[in-house]
């Protein structure tokens, strides 16, 4: 087993990596101590964090100055602990046999009384959960994620199965983008097949994604809901320029969830879904409001979302729904794909971890649902979401050492 | 836009006219504006400093000046580390969320070296972090200070350290170590420098307080995961007469990251919103700590942990990290990131669309057109610029969206782009009819050649690869 890369002292040149470092990345917790121990000399730099500096030799305490304080000022702080009048929706996403579908489970995103992970005032309600991208024809990868899926690019079921037994996905995105008129203009019932396929390989809560026709997407989306009806299958997405009232009809009608999509607007997204308070209950709708990667207009899309998130709490209740986040968007930034020279590289490495900034800047936000890509970003944005949600145990003992790490 | 500064606490809110009323009210414009009530308007803004105001400076207007100061005070103190020209303002924060306002001073980045470091070590990594660049969008992107901690507990090792760091750099230093006798070594080798002063404990707080005033420089205040005592220990500081601190709540990874979260959260809204003044100061975060992990943890993966860790603290608050790590792949999402969250969020997201100029095109030279979403807008034109082509750039009115979620939303559609073609003139200032669309907008391509009788050539996805394109497929 060779999963650390060779790496060679004082390399300026391109690091050559391994792709397991990538499944180290993601598998880390269950690599045995062995398979490291051969390697450690080959690291440039080793820490011995159990090294302590000796004992300080003090010099003798400063004399007492007049008129200064001799001993320390006691102060207590007090936790700023707030209430909100609002709380976001709770929005269940898949329906098991019994709630009449097929998923193996269902899960509940939202119900959030606070702002993200302000634990010291109330603990997460429903931790954020992960879908992962599958797509139903072959379309352009960045190197580092192909590396991963290549085996299965073409057979979304096959993909789908992937996600979820190995890369540890809550949900799978079938991107049903084959049927764009501009592409391949497949059928709906092509859809549907396609559908049927991915949800016999998981048993997992789906959502549809469509290829953003407004018209063809209705299409298909109708099919979809309608064969599937009472699956409770997240239709991604409904936007302002498709026949809004169709689309909520039919996936009420048939026991799904809309994601009501805006392009970072907190107006519009009040506005549409305004439009689907008509036909659905609040309890079947999640927001998306338009997620831009980092380095392009992550700023935006972070604070449209806590925007949304803090308006939510203070009670508008047109923007307390869980919000979804396309994080996928994050490899739509040069500096997540592109070569670049040697001392920005590897870009196995530096494109995971632009999706993960990504999804945690968003995570930090308030996002519930995350629509993502790379597996090893996915893997630490979920131990991320653990850890917030655990008690901390911050050690004051062990936070000391930085001052004596030793390279 | 029109949400008013906060004050001290959010208590009050600032008006242009509570400021007006405090200037000389004399339209002097000696500041540069038309007349006080514009400077006012400025000041509410914080696009202006007070001192601008030459008659306000005056003795006779000192009571007037001091009232300003202190009706304009951040909730979060402004610390300054190191002497001009180099010198790092942290902290000065008027708001918890930037879009209630805006944030100032984006988070500064310390690399860390230690005393027991080889000369050689020592000077090549202080160099590499001083030459750590990135350019991004019209900004470079930098590193800020250096952190010499002393592993050895030796105050002549150390002195000669943060001597030979003085002479390589003139970025700020912070001295890290809890030995006074030690921290007296290292501000004797740079007198002058103004470094921050880590750090006061609840032990050795009175030293390092009379450390910090001897020579006038910040003083960090430390208290890992206790609050009570890292107010006691800034309120004694305060006390003593120390007016910089910089508050250390300590960085916990892994099975810490809750309370790291909720100590930098509970501080800067305690100081935003409850107007506390004892924590009214920067916080400093320790991303390194990611380095204090077990032996068989691979090198990447902790770069990788302090990586995000340092992006999660610079969105929770952080005004300081200290990093050990220093790879491009590690550091770069963390730069971008801190440029994005540090970006005044009022400023629009969509520029004037148009015909854009670049170099000195002639009526041979190729016509473009990317969306008018600023982000897309500045890539691309900065690709164009820096690779000294000429050329045309039709900027699409797409309402700010990028190429490729503008096709898919409409907003970039070909009625736009044959109507900009249209009304632009460009028809005028070239004899060829030959488009180049962006790679992600292949999808319209077809449609543009009906609608405007122009040729397309669907051009590169990124616009990285504009120049070599250019060069290999433009025949006019």
């Amino acid at each position: 087993m060779t999963l650390l890369p060779n790496k060679k002292k004082d390399d300026g040149a391109t690091i050559k990596l391994s792709p397991e470092i990538l499944d180290l990345l993601a598998k880390f917790q269950q690599v045995e101590l062995e398979d490291f121990e051969m390697e450690v000399g080959d690291l440039e730099i080793w820490l011995q964090p159990g090294a302590v500096a000796p004992l300080p030799t003090l010099k003798p305490a400063a004399p007492v100055v007049k008129g200064k304080p001799a001993e320390l000022q006691r102060a207590q702080f007090v936790l700023p602990v707030e209430t909100y009048p609002g709380k976001i929706v709770e929005v269940k996403l898949g329906a098991t046999r019994g709630e009449g579908g097929t998923r193996g489970r269902s899960i509940v995103i939202g119900g959030e009384t606070s702002p993200a992970y302000y634990t010291f005032e109330r603990p997460v309600v429903h931790p954020p959960v992960v879908t992962l991208d599958v797509f139903d024809m072959e379309v352009p990868l960045s190197k580092a994620v192909k590396m991963h899926v290549k085996d299965v690019v073409g057979d979304p079921a096959a993909w789908a199965k992937l996600a979820v037994e190995k890369f540890g996905a809550d949900m799978v995105t079938v991107h049903l983008i084959s049927v764009d008129p501009l592409l391949k203009d497949a059928k709906p019932k092509d859809a549907v097949k396609t559908v049927e396929k991915v949800a016999q390989a998981v048993d997992v809560p789906l959502v549809i994604g469509g290829c953003g026709d407004p018209a063809k997407d209705a299409d298909v989306f109708q099919e979809i809901a309608e064969t599937f009806a009472g699956e409770r299958f997240l239709i991604s997405s409904i936007t302002r320029d498709m026949d809004v009232e169709r689309c909520a009809k039919f996936v009420k009608k048939n026991g799904h969830v809309a994601l009501s999509f805006t392009p970072m607007d907190l107006n519009l997204a009040r506005e549409l879904n305004r439009r689907l308070y008509d036909f659905l209950g609040k309890e079947d709708i999640v927001m998306d409001l338009t997620t831009a990667a980092l380095g392009y207009g992550l700023d935006y899309a972070f604070t449209n979302m806590e925007r949304a998130r803090l308006a939510g709490l203070m009670g508008d209740t047109e923007l307390a729904h869980p919000m979804s986040s396309g994080t996928t968007n994050a490899w739509a930034a040069r500096e997540a794909w592109l070569k670049m020279p040697p001392e920005w590289e590897p870009r196995e490495l530096r494109g995971p971890l632009w999706e993960l900034t990504t999804a945690l800047t968003l995570l930090l936000a308030g996002v519930d649902l995350f629509m993502m890509m790379h597996p090893a970003a996915v893997k630490t944005l979920k131990d991320v979401v653990k850890q917030l949600t655990s008690d901390g145990k911050g050690d004051p003992a062990k936070y000391v050492k930085w001052l004596s790490l030793k390279p | 836009m029109n949400e008013k500064a906060k004050a001290k606490g959010g208590i009050k809110e600032i008006s242009p006219i509570d400021v007006y009323k405090l200037l000389p009210k004399i339209n002097c414009k000696e500041c540069g504006q038309d007349n006080c009530m514009a400077f006012a308007t400025k000041l509410v803004n914080r696009e202006v400093l007070i001192e601008q105001c030459p008659p306000l400076l005056k003795k006779e207007n000192e009571k007037a000046y001091k009232q300003l100061k202190e009706m304009l005070k951040p909730p979060v103190k402004e610390v300054t580390v190191g002497t001009e020209p180099n010198a790092k303002k942290i902290g000065g924060k008027l708001v918890m969320y930037r879009h209630e306002f805006t944030y100032f001073n984006p988070t500064a980045i310390a690399i860390d070296v230690t005393d027991e470091m080889t000369e050689n070590e020592l000077v090549n990594r202080v160099k590499r972090a001083e030459q750590f660049s990135y350019e991004y969008i019209g900004y470079t992107l930098k590193l800020d200070m250096i952190a010499v901690r002393s592993t050895s507990n030796d105050p002549e090792r150390f002195r000669a350290t943060v001597k030979k760091v003085t002479e390589t750099t003139s970025m700020p230093m912070i001295l890290c170590t809890l030995n006074p006798s030690v921290a007296e070594a290292g501000l004797m080798a740079a007198p002058k420098s103004r470094p921050l002063l880590y750090a006061a404990t609840k032990e050795n707080w009175r030293d390092m307080a009379e450390l910090a005033l001897m020579y006038s420089c910040p003083l960090v205040a430390s208290s890992p995961n206790d609050l009570d005592t890292l107010a006691t220990i800034a309120k004694t500081l305060m006390a003593y007469g120390v007016q910089d601190i910089v508050l250390d709540p300590g960085t916990f990874a892994n099975e810490g990251l809750a309370d790291t979260l909720n100590n930098f959260t509970m501080l800067r809204r305690a100081a935003c919103k409850n107007g506390e003044e004892l924590v009214g100061f920067p916080l400093m975060g320790v991303p390194m700590v990611a380095w204090l992990d077990n032996h068989e943890t691979p090198e990447e993966i902790i770069k990788w942990r302090e990586a995000y860790l340092a992006s999660m603290l610079i969105v929770r608050y952080a005004d300081l990290i200290v990093m050990h790590g220093i790879d491009g792949w590690s550091m770069l999402p963390t730069v971008v990131l801190r440029q994005n969250i540090y970006t005044d969020p009022r400023k629009p997201v969509a520029v004037a669309p148009g015909l854009k100029v670049f170099g000195t095109p002639d009526e041979n030279s190729p016509v473009l057109f990317t969306t008018n979403f600023a982000l897309t807008y500045y890539t691309v034109a900065s690709d164009i610029e820096n690779s000294k082509i000429n050329a045309y750039l039709l900027v699409i009115d797409t309402e700010g969206s990028a190429v490729d979620s503008g096709v898919a939303g409409r907003k970039l559609t070909a009625e736009k782009v044959a109507e900009a073609i249209k009304t632009s003139g460009i028809e005028s200032k070239v004899k060829h009819r030959r488009l180049i669309i962006p790679g992600k907008a292949s999808r319209i391509s077809g449609e543009i050649e009906e609608l405007s009788g122009w040729k397309v050539q669907v051009g590169p996805r990124d616009s990285s690869e504009i120049p070599k394109y250019i060069q290999e497929k433009w025949q006019p």
